[in-house]
């Protein structure tokens, strides 16, 4: 015996809660790009526990399938941001509002 | 109170507070360094729950690999030449309110609704047990994930490519 199952998704939740706060209110955008982490691996410890929860492996495979979801996001969205960076010098996303 | 209990809360709490401290830094390294401890906690909690195989993914990949490239990148451009400067406060006092709302709806939902009080019992998921689950019930979105991976090395290594002559 753990603990209730509602606990484990009260922490998922909060986890959630604080990458969206991480996403709205920093303006640099290698922070938002955190807050996304965050919020997915809040999501993963819901998923796990739902695992246990129901003896179940579907949700521990989910887990995985986040993972390799949230590297593939990182690299492309590090390149990203650096290939803003080097045209303009700085990771304000209000500083980009060049069309050009 | 069983000692695993007292282990989910202390993990918790180590959680939340590294996750809070992280999201608040100003420094982008500490941000890193703070997030490494959350992501090692959650590899601990991973443990706990029976999936000892997502756990030490978990460290190589999230706590390893990704926050790695983000240190990578923090150290890479200079970021300390430039100041941060919050959105005001007015414009996302809505956001933390709705927020609160949020959460403590979501609280009230979570320990009201029937089938949450199920207290979770200790199982353990072998590595092996769960390799043939996930090749023989999940195969194509495998193949479909390594697809996804290869067209992200090659935009991430099209996008990070120096140009000789910038006229795009």
């Amino acid at each position: 015996m753990i603990v209730p199952f509602g606990h484990v998704l009260i922490l998922a939740g909060i986890l959630f809660l604080m990458g969206i706060f991480c996403v709205l209110v920093r303006r640099n955008l290698i922070m938002m790009v955190l807050g996304v982490e965050i919020m997915l691996n809040g999501a993963s410890i819901a998923f796990v526990a739902a695992a246990l929860r129901w003896q179940h492996l579907e949700g521990q495979v989910f887990v995985l399938f986040i993972l390799a979801v949230a590297a593939a996001e990182v690299s492309v969205g590090l390149a990203l941001i650096v290939y803003a960076y080097r045209r303009t010098g700085s990771f304000d996303p209000a500083r980009y509002n060049l069309l050009k | 109170m069983t000692l695993y209990a007292i282990i989910f809360y202390v993990l918790a709490a180590v959680i939340v507070v590294t996750t809070g401290l992280a999201i608040t830094r100003r420094n982008l390294v500490h941000v890193v360094v703070y997030l490494v401890f959350s992501f090692f906690g959650s590899a601990m909690l991973f443990y706990l729950f029976g999936a000892p195989l997502l756990a030490v993914l978990e460290v190589i990949i999230y706590a390893g690999a990704i926050m790695i490239l983000f240190l990578f990148i923090i150290m890479m451009v200079k970021t300390e030449t430039f100041e941060e400067r919050l959105f005001p406060f007015r414009q996302w006092l809505p956001v933390a309110l709705i927020g609160v709302v949020y959460l403590v709806i979501g609280a009230l939902i979570v320990s009201s609704a029937p089938g949450n009080q199920v207290m979770l019992k200790i199982a353990l998921a072998r590595p092996e047990a769960f390799g043939e689950y996930l090749f023989q019930r999940h195969w194509l979105a495998i193949e479909i994930i390594s697809l996804l991976l290869l067209v992200a090395l090659v935009g991430a290594l099209y996008l990070g490519r120096k140009k000789a002559e910038d006229d795009i």
